[in-house]
């Protein structure tokens, strides 16, 4: 049988796309090679009886468009906690909440309250900018097309209608780094390492390294609070599978695709992995583009050129996640009860966190790592049983390519970040009951994610719009008819916001729509 | 040639101040420029071409600033601060008759990167002995030189068109920035799309990132890595520095893009034929003391205050100093709006390196080149890995200068005779990297002894004996260049060379035509476009700014164009 | 290092040490003998090599190659390895033309582009033996082959200094190559590879060449290559057989229509200007385009370009009078600037002023009359006319020898 559309992988993205071409009349099928759907967005058991959300574990950028026009609410997505805090923890317990613009603790000084207002509105307007753009095809240059070119000039548009003074900033400050944005702002050091972390989580990237404030504004342009779905953030995957599934589509659980078959110039199908060819009018791909082209499509069907933009995509995860089924809820010296559930840095200052980024650069871990954590069961007591707890905590910095591997290093690693953990949260060692240390390898083999770099490619501005993936692939097309891309290695980016499946879905149909006509 | 020091200025035609005049209301100039660096010399002098009448004012008691070339041990000429020349426009140059006023720029030849482990990686005049050179490292790196070269060249032609240019103001509606935007933009998409997309990625990425998509041996990487962060307050994989290797890429000897050369007699032989063709051109050149003030009234500058006590007036005051040390410095903050200062505090120009002038009493030895007589006349780096250059960085950043620091040696007197006595040598060592203080702190003698030694050490290793040969040392560090020449904070391009301090937005966003906060000010110092090198190019820029808002002929070349 | 050790044998050259910077250019295995016979001992550089330009004068050696047989060092062309069992894949993948009609033992002509469709180089492919073949170009591609070999299971050698040849051309080449013992060489067809028995080697002979003439490409690991030339000249001394060096083969190529990187055409790799490289199209090269394969470098450009249009035409144009017509720009007749030469000779054969040149189109249709400028001095007394020239079709010289098999026994 002859499916009209094959989407390879069921992650966010890859449902997201299944639900719009479903949507708009398509024969869709879904395949996921792993026996449960969500890929990266995810909510699986860690521990018998401990569920987490193990991959991204907070919802930051949802694309607002998907969430209405699939109408997410009404399938089944629901918060079980809205606009959380941050808490950027000190040693010495004098901690910093950071809510609604405004900071308390840890001696904040009027001047850093102002600064900080002033900071949110520059860096949110900055932001919308970019959040402009996540919805837009990137438009190619220099070509005379006319959508192209209507893009560009929105996009120009955009820029223009900042008004002059903050138009100036923007171009000063987007293709720079945060550190020197948060010196020339601030004083507070937990302030600007709690910053900080917005422009390198989930990077190569340290403070200092410039891009850091455009991963910075990336991260607040489709901004609506920090979430936490109902049931993990398998629950936004189930939520578009729902949809999908509503609209028609077919969609396979353990189909692992090896190969997309080619005929000629053309896409045909796929092969799974038994064996079982499924033809298809066009095959689009939420693996990322590595995984996409040079292993399931071979770089023998491309022409060299663009295998070689392929392989200069940058990809090497720099994230691990720590996954802890505790005993009790922890105790972080000074810090109160209530503010447990909230987003919980460790990030003591800014130049603490660029030390952390120094020994990545060499292949090795951080000695001294910084933290994002969440107790996700304080919120959804699903996740866990009656009085015991789930700690999720994002770790960097953790090579993919560690020196002499992670083998022999993952267990001295995982000690590591523990005794980290002990030392704000003294007696978190006793409380634990099991552990799951995901290193970026691991991440690479349970998401098969090639680097495991949760946005399926670096982000930054070299990698960003008409140059992701990579020239000529740009526009979730591919130099392959009949090939689409629509996952995170898009346009524009990882983060589970369900964009770039989105926008693939709209190329897509535009494509098909041309094919047919002609 | 006459060797042009301080010991020697007794060059008629400048006043000289130490001798005690009482403060006088002498007369109204045309136009005061304050700093006779190179590009003040340069600014001066298409001024004075142009008509004007002009007054040249430095502080030190000899001009050139950081073109300079000084005795500073008996016998010997030290190019102390910078020391090699490309960048200098060749528009300037001609536009200013340098060679008439006894310029002479000499090519050298190739550069070596030597590694710890005894083997080097060299770059030589002829082109096939140099691709040789390369292909003994890697034969597929020699062969990915071409598509390398290429793609370096092509990001050159595009940005040489822009040096001689004011950057053109995006936010702006006036019809001059508006037609500039178009033509950029009309620039660029001449290239093509996918030149287009490899000069968005040039621009943003780190050079170690951009090396690897062309080089696979590490020696060759370093080698080239380096020109990436020299002057620059980043590391090799920084996003942003393969950018900084263009700024040292696109300059040309005699239109060999890319080639370096020397002044012969020093680089002080630069500032020397500006400032004669400054005088020439009736010209007046004041030494030994410093501007205390620059005088504004009712928003419009009236002339400076020196620090001797006299004033003198001009309605064009324009400043070659460094950004913030014109407007922190020399000029009264209540003449200034609260919002501009904050800026201009915020402008970056960290220092990151170091300089050591040695005399030597006879050639080094360096062990691995086996007295190759070519690969010595050029630039000597050690290093061996883009990993060692990152770490000398991370020493940079937790604010001490690097304990295996990046070196970029040179022994002008292996070609120019004029630098020392029969048989000895001058070896300039530029050092990266080297904090303007220590852990917040300033440098003390002791610290800069140590950093001395620290090179010296270094470079001992590779040529053993060195150090038997030194007959004297010069030690600088960021704090001898701030206050000896006036480069705040060390940085040898008046501001570092990053995305934010660029093109329109440098120094800042709103003012980066060369045009300060009050009528009649100006800046052309290196902290403006298209920033630092002895290119000479922010200086010829301020100077046509000038001269267009006085409504006056312009007597300063356009670019010339690549074609 | 390089060149004749003691014993006077003859190895590779070699770079690998530091000290290779004394030699600006290395002395080819065949040095000695040529050396011994280049009178006007004038050397230029190829590659790594030291080439004559000419041996005694250049017109002279010409006709050599026209009227007996003439002797070239092609060592310093570039060759490379290529072999596994990929290596069809991924060579089919690399050139523009099905390389599976090049069955073993042949040799094929072929073009290979970047993504854009823009020429890198053009060379030869032979098919050593099964699954083995070599590719000789001018310019150096080790970066580009290894890129291509991504997703293949195939290795790429550099064997350019590992392989000394020499090409013998003209009408006695034939028969002098058989007096020097190589039995049965007369039954290759043009493009055939044979093997001969030679010393304690083998000597690789391709019926292929650079002149447009009857020809062969004689193939030997270096330390052979002094008693090749011995042996060659022996057997060439009552068929005419010379030296012949760079300036005579620039002509022959001219004449027989064969086009060269750096003259006329820009190779993309290299190029600074985008819009200074060319299609295969551009070059007259359409035949060498095969879409009737999957994909391979440049094949979706290509397409495009097929569909939209060529920029430029390559032509061969047949000048009035009989100044050579370097470096000139070329007009219609009604004086519009369309292009300008890119090769140009006076054509002892042909007797005619010949010329290569590159035109916008749709200029260059067979037949179609153009102006040529050409600047001329006698006497250094500066002179420019306008000579008329038309487009033809055939090539300048194309002796029918070329492919005539068995050649004659002269």
């Amino acid at each position: 049988m002859t499916n009209d559309i094959i989407i390879i992988g069921g992650g966010h993205n890859g449902l997201a796309c299944a639900a719009y071409l479903a949507k708009a009349g398509k024969r869709v099928t879904v395949l996921e090679a792993a026996e449960q759907l969500g890929g990266a967005a995810i909510t699986r058991e860690f521990a018998p009886g401990y569920q987490v959300s193990a991959g991204a574990h907070l919802l930051y950028m949802l694309d607002k468009n998907v969430r209405k026009e699939l109408a997410l609410e009404s399938n089944g997505l629901a918060f079980s906690q809205s606009n959380m805090k941050t808490v950027a923890l000190a040693e010495d317990g004098d901690h910093l909440v950071i809510a609604n613009n405004s900071a308390q603790g840890a001696g904040i000084t009027d001047a850093d309250q102002v600064a900080l207002q002033e900071y949110q509105r520059f860096m949110t307007r900055f932001a919308s900018i970019i959040g402009r753009l996540h919805n837009r095809i990137p438009p190619r240059i220099a070509t005379k097309n006319s959508s192209d070119l209507l893009t560009l000039a929105k996009t120009a548009l955009d820029i223009r209608m900042l008004g002059r003074d903050d138009m100036r900033e923007f171009l000063r400050i987007a293709g720079i780094n945060i550190y020197d944005i948060l010196q020339e702002n601030f004083d507070h050091p937990l302030l600007k390492g709690a910053l900080s972390m917005d422009g390198i989580l989930g990077t190569n990237l340290g403070p200092r390294s410039n891009n850091s404030v455009f991963t910075t504004l990336h991260r607040l342009s489709g901004l609506q609070g920090i979430n936490m779905p109902r049931g993990g953030l398998g629950a936004v995957s189930e939520a578009l599978a729902t949809v999908a599934r509503k609209h028609g589509a077919t969609i396979r659980t353990s189909a692992v695709v090896t190969r997309i078959c080619m005929q000629g110039d053309r896409v045909t199908g796929v092969e799974l992995q038994d064996g079982e060819e499924i033809s298809a009018s066009a095959v689009v791909s939420s693996a990322d583009p590595r995984t996409t082209f040079m292993g399931l499509l071979g770089a023998r069907n491309l022409e060299a050129g663009f295998v070689r933009r392929i392989n200069n995509i940058r990809m090497r995860g720099t994230a691990a996640k720590l996954h802890l089924a505790l005993d009790g809820l922890p105790a972080f010296k000074g810090l109160e009860a209530g503010l447990l559930g909230e987003r919980i840095l460790i990030a003591p200052d800014i130049e603490y966190v660029e030390r952390a980024f120094n020994q990545v650069k060499y292949g090795q871990h951080s000695v001294h790592p910084v933290a994002e954590i969440t107790l996700p069961s304080l919120h959804d007591d699903s996740l866990a049983p009656n009085g015991k707890h789930v700690l999720s905590a994002i770790i960097q910095y953790a090579p993919y390519d560690l020196k002499n591997g992670w083998a022999s290093q993952k267990a001295a690693f995982t000690e590591q970040v523990i005794d980290l953990l002990e030392q704000y949260a003294p007696g978190i060692r006793q409380q634990i009951i099991h552990q799951e240390m995901l290193t970026p390898v691991d991440i690479e083999r349970e998401f098969r994610i090639s680097g495991g770099h949760w946005h399926h490619g670096e982000l930054a501005i070299d990698q960003f719009l008409m140059l992701r993936p990579a020239p000529h692939s740009a526009q979730y097309l591919s130099p392959v008819d009949g090939l689409y891309l629509c996952g995170a290695g898009s346009h524009p980016g990882g983060g589970v916001m369900g964009s770039a499946g989105r926008n693939a879905a709209s190329a897509i149909l535009k494509a098909t729509q041309k094919d047919e006509r002609s | 040639m006459r060797p042009y020091t301080d010991q020697e200025s007794d060059d008629s035609r400048q006043l000289n101040l130490e001798s005690g005049q009482k403060a006088l209301t002498l007369k109204k100039y045309d136009a005061i420029v304050i700093g006779a660096g190179h590009n003040g010399l340069t600014n001066a002098a298409f001024l004075a071409k142009a008509g004007l009448d002009v007054l040249l004012i430095e502080k030190n008691t000899y001009i050139g600033g950081a073109t300079v070339s000084l005795e500073v041990h008996k016998g010997w000429m030290y190019s102390n601060c910078s020391y090699v020349c490309s960048l200098l426009r060749p528009e300037v140059y001609r536009g200013l008759e340098l060679a008439k006023y006894g310029l002479q720029v000499v090519p050298y030849g190739g550069n070596v990167t030597l590694s710890q482990n005894g083997d080097y990686y060299g770059s030589y005049i002829d082109p096939d002995v140099s691709r040789r050179e390369m292909a003994r490292l890697s034969p597929r790196d020699a062969d990915a030189k071409v598509r390398y070269d290429r793609d370096i060249m092509r990001q050159c032609r595009f940005i040489r068109q822009f040096m001689l240019h004011t950057a053109p103001d995006p936010t702006s509606f006036k019809p001059r920035d508006m037609m500039e935007m178009f033509q950029m933009g009309k620039a660029l998409l001449k290239l093509g799309e996918d030149v287009i997309y490899d000069m968005m990625r040039f621009y943003t990425m780190s050079i170690s990132e951009y090396l690897d998509e062309y080089f696979e041996h590490p020696l060759i990487k370093a080698a080239k890595a380096g020109s990436g962060i020299i002057g620059s307050a980043m590391g090799v994989m920084s996003p942003g520095t393969a950018y900084v290797l263009l700024h040292h890429a696109m300059g040309d000897v005699d239109g060999n893009i890319g080639a370096w050369g020397f002044a012969r007699g020093g680089m002080g032989a630069i500032a020397k034929a500006m400032d004669d063709c400054f005088q020439d051109h009736g010209g007046e050149t004041m030494t030994g003391s410093g501007v205390e003030q620059i005088l504004v009234k009712n928003g419009k500058v009236t002339g400076v205050a020196l620090e001797n006590g006299n004033e003198y007036h001009a309605d064009v005051v324009v400043s070659n100093m460094t950004f913030p040390r014109t407007f922190l410095e020399c000029m009264d903050a209540k003449d200034l709006e609260p919002e501009f200062i904050r800026k201009v505090k915020n402008f970056k120009i960290r220092g990151s390196s170091g300089k050591l002038n040695i005399a030597l009493d006879s050639l080094p030895n360096f062990t691995a080149l086996e007295n190759n007589p070519e690969l010595i006349k050029g630039d000597m780096h050690l290093i061996d890995s883009v990993e060692r250059l990152e770490r000398a960085y991370d020493d940079w950043k937790d604010g001490s200068w690097s304990k295996d620091p990046y070196i970029d040696m040179l022994i002008p007197s292996l070609t120019d005779p004029t630098m020392t006595p029969p048989g000895k040598h001058f070896m300039s060592v530029f050092v990266q990297y080297v904090p303007p203080k220590i852990h917040g702190k300033d440098w003390t003698d002791t610290q800069r002894d140590e950093f001395g030694q620290t090179v010296i050490n270094q470079i001992e290793t590779y040529a053993p004996g060195f150090k038997d040969r030194i007959l004297h040392v010069e030690i600088r560090t960021p704090r001898e260049l701030e206050d000896e020449v006036g480069l705040t904070q060390g940085n040898i391009f008046q501001g570092e060379l990053t995305m934010d301090q660029l093109l329109f937005n440098r120094p800042i966003p709103g003012y980066a035509q060369y045009r300060g906060p009050a009528k009649g000010l100006y800046m052309c110092g290196s902290s403006n476009h298209p920033g630092g090198g002895v290119m000479a190019a922010p200086g010829a820029n301020a100077a046509r700014e000038i001269l267009r808002d006085l409504r006056k002929p312009n007597s300063v070349p356009e670019g010339w164009l690549d074609d | 290092m390089s060149g004749a050790d003691n014993s006077g044998m003859i190895k590779a050259i070699d770079f690998s040490s530091k000290d290779h910077y004394r030699t600006k250019a290395f002395p080819s295995p065949f040095f000695t003998r040529q050396q011994a016979v280049n009178e006007l001992q004038e050397w230029g550089r190829w590659a790594d090599y030291l080439s004559p330009r000419a041996y005694y004068c250049s017109s002279m050696e010409y006709f050599a190659a026209r009227n007996a047989s003439a002797v070239f060092d092609l060592t310093p062309m570039s060759k490379y390895r290529i072999s596994g069992p990929d290596a069809l894949p991924c060579l089919n993948r690399l050139v523009t033309r099905q390389v599976e009609k090049i069955k073993p033992g042949r040799v094929g002509y072929c073009v290979w582009c970047t993504d854009a469709g823009q020429v890198i180089d053009d060379g030869t492919i032979f098919h050593l033996s099964e699954g083995e073949y070599r590719l000789c170009s001018q310019e150096r591609h080790l970066d580009w082959l290894l890129t291509n070999t991504v997703g293949f299971d195939v290795t790429v050698s550099d064997e350019t200094h590992m392989v000394a040849a020499l090409a013998l051309q003209g009408p006695t080449s034939c028969a002098t190559l058989k007096a020097m013992g190589l039995e049965g060489v007369e039954n290759m067809k043009p493009f055939d590879i044979e093997y001969f028995p030679f010393e304690e080697s083998q000597l690789m002979v391709s019926r292929t060449g650079f002149t447009g003439d009857l020809g062969y490409e004689l193939w030997v690991e270096p330390r052979y290559a002094e008693a090749l030339w011995d042996r060659l000249f022996e057997a060439g001394k009552l068929r005419g057989i010379q030296a012949m060096g760079d300036e005579a083969l620039a002509m022959l190529r001219v004449e027989a229509g064969f086009i060269q990187a750096g003259h006329d055409f820009m190779p993309a790799h290299a190029t600074v200007r985008t819009t200074h490289t060319r299609s295969p199209f551009e070059l007259g090269l359409s035949w060498l385009v095969d879409f009737d394969k999957p994909v391979f470098n440049g094949r979706k450009a290509l397409l495009e370009e097929q569909a939209r249009g060529h920029r430029y035409n390559l032509v061969k144009l047949d000048i009035d009078g009989n100044k050579p017509a370097n470096d000139s720009f070329v007009y219609t007749t009604g004086k519009k600037l369309i292009g300008t030469v890119t090769s140009a000779i006076w054509s002892p054969s042909a007797k005619a002023s010949i010329a290569l040149a590159s035109v916008k189109t749709p200029h260059g249709q067979s037949g179609e009359e153009f102006l040529v400028e050409i600047y001329y001095q006698k006497e250094l007394k500066w002179s420019r006319v306008m000579a008329r020239a038309r487009v033809v079709s055939d090539v300048f010289f194309t002796p029918p020898r070329r492919r005539q098999t068995p050649p004659a026994d002269f």
